[in-house]
């Protein structure tokens, strides 16, 4: 495990509260390598973006910790870049600036034009060759969200850390936006942690979804292969037949078994279960139909 | 159509025709019934009773006065251009000294919840204090009526500044300072280059509402001190009873504080921002 690019050991985060301690979530180990594009999806107050915030140095856990490149995490740092769900650009800036503000920090000695010129890339990776002297409050969600995508990229962080992204977005703009983000992975094949509630987004995006159980006591209960091959795209992804197969897996989980395997009802062994939903028993998604009542127990068995 | 401001230009000007031609009509002396006695002479007419100059003899005095403001004629008979330039030096300085210290301090308040805790009682106590409730001690411990006059506007003008710079400071968003902390920014930079541009609009709404006080309090600090300034002119000329100038000076008291207000709004403008 300790030999991945980033290895979260033993986590857990826990409030005091009236009656005794609160554990949002407990003995979280992930494991991510360089350039994979890694998506958590849980319900609400599973604490995952606790985690995020711990992996971006915002925030502390209870115990365990968090190795990254072979050093430990303690505090914010540029190798570790943040996109915020609500943008987090500085009003006063200009789009240009806003993502020359990170340019700077990462590389305080290059020359102004280095900085812009650097920073106008990618802007123009985003689609923002355009607005570059237009301030944030002259741009649409969708465009303040790209400015602090092409921000985060920018500084070309070791690890990218995305926090429900395009939650705020429209379904269309987020859309747009998912494949821009396609796009400058591609381009610059960063390792990347995004939270999102999206299962389409996080099948689109992601090489490996890890699903959290509810909190309290979650715990990421499944870490769930996505073998659709790449390029992938918005169009054309709603044609492999392994992507329904997984959207109902994942939705499955969701609807029923992240409830039921939380906290102390949960009589499965803490060990994250690896699972690719293409090679399972056509019998072991039936499961996966909205509406339908699932298995209390997950059917499907271990194959890794 | 004429547009809103138009409108709004024409309707001032009538309300100011009205108002001037109310308060020339009610204020004329009674036409003198024949030659002056010698003591009506003296008393300048016949009129028994005094009255407040109608608007045509304060213009006509504006005019005069405006047309030499800075002719100097000893310490009793200034330009009123010389008058208004040491209120000024006055405010502008107190003003700075205040702003010099207000908004380190306010920073330190705003950032630090103990300095905010520590220094609030202090804050609250001293903040109602009359400006001019000073006066007596600062000139016992300056044993100057300059310097004492610029303490007090320096005492006046630093509480909207304090507790404005302490206001905004605090209230940066989260968010923002999440950016400069994920941008490893140092606690002096992330000051200057996330902090003071997002509390700036705060800060300046302080400052304008201490130069604001500031030009209030130099008025009354003058007529107290005396020797200079436009309080000390107002002052003064009443003890002429020179009605004309004591009208002539509140309208440049007002003029320049309105001045005054222009330029903290246009310098708020320009770090304004929107969200």
């Amino acid at each position: 495990m300790s030999n991945r690019f980033l290895s979260i050991e033993g986590l857990s985060k826990s409030y005091p509260s009236k009656s005794g301690e609160l554990v949002v979530f407990e003995d979280v180990n992930i494991g991510i390598d360089k350039g994979e594009f890694v998506c958590i999806i849980g319900h609400s107050g599973c604490g995952k973006s606790t985690i995020l915030n711990v992996l971006a140095g915002l925030d502390t856990p209870s115990s365990g910790n968090v190795i990254m490149d072979g050093k430990e995490v303690s505090g914010p740092s540029l190798d570790r870049g943040v996109v915020f769900q609500n943008y987090s650009l500085l009003p006063w800036l200009t789009t240009l600036q806003n993502v020359a503000f990170g340019v700077k920090a990462r590389w305080p000695k290059w020359s102004k034009e280095k900085v812009n010129e650097h920073s106008s890339r990618f802007l123009e990776m985003v689609g923002l060759g355009h607005s570059l002297q237009k301030k944030p409050s002259e741009l649409s969600g969708g465009m303040r969200q790209r400015v602090s995508i092409a921000r985060a990229f920018a500084t070309s962080p070791k690890l990218l850390l995305l926090d429900e992204p395009f939650g705020a977005l429209d379904a269309l703009t987020r859309g747009i936006i998912q494949e821009e983000l396609i796009k400058i992975w591609a381009e610059t094949h960063q390792t990347v942690f995004m939270i999102t509630h999206d299962v389409d987004e996080a099948i689109l995006l992601a090489d490996r979804i890890l699903l959290m159980t509810n909190g309290p006591q979650a715990r990421v209960a499944e870490s769930v292969k996505i073998s659709i091959p790449r390029p992938r795209s918005r169009a054309e992804i709603i044609e492999t037949p392994a992507y329904y197969k997984i959207r109902n897996y994942l939705v499955n989980f969701l609807v029923a078994r992240s409830g039921s395997l939380s906290g102390s009802s949960g009589s499965a062994a803490s060990e994250t279960r690896e699972v690719d939903p293409t090679l399972l028993s056509s019998d072991a998604d039936n499961g996966g139909e909205k509406d339908s009542v699932a298995p209390a127990q997950p059917r499907a068995v271990n194959n890794y | 159509m004429a547009s809103l401001n138009v409108k709004a230009v024409i309707v001032s000007l009538l309300i100011l025709l009205v108002g001037l031609g109310v308060w020339e009509a009610l204020n004329q002396p009674p036409a003198a019934s024949g030659e002056m006695t010698e003591y009506e002479r003296l008393m300048g007419g016949a009129d028994q009773e005094a009255r407040v100059p109608p608007p045509s003899q304060v213009l006509s005095h504006a005019f005069d006065e405006l047309s030499d403001p800075f002719y100097d004629a000893g310490p009793n008979d200034k330009g009123i251009g010389i008058q208004l330039a040491y209120s000024l030096y006055r405010v502008l300085t107190g003003f700075i000294a205040a702003a010099l210290v207000a908004i380190p301090l306010g920073f330190l308040i705003g950032m630090s919840p103990l300095m905010y805790r520590a220094l609030n009682p202090f804050i609250q106590v001293l903040r109602p204090i009359s400006p001019l409730a000073w006066m007596p001690l600062a000139l016992f411990v300056i044993k100057d009526s300059e310097q004492s006059a610029i303490f007090v506007i320096f005492i006046c003008s630093i509480w909207p500044m304090l507790i404005n710079t302490a206001f905004g400071v605090a209230n940066v968003r989260k968010d923002w300072i999440r950016v400069a902390q994920t941008h490893e920014l140092g606690a002096l930079k992330t000051a200057f280059l996330v902090i003071l541009p997002a509390a700036a609009p705060t800060i300046l709404t302080g400052m304008r509402i201490s130069i604001g006080i500031a030009w209030l309090v130099i008025v009354a600090a003058e007529m107290l001190v005396g020797g200079t300034g436009i309080g000390y002119y107002v002052w003064n000329e009443w003890n002429n009873l020179d009605l004309n100038s004591v009208i002539f000076s509140i309208l440049m008291i007002g003029l320049i504080g309105m001045l005054l207000d222009l330029v903290l709004g246009s310098l708020a403008k320009l770090v304004k921002y929107e969200e």
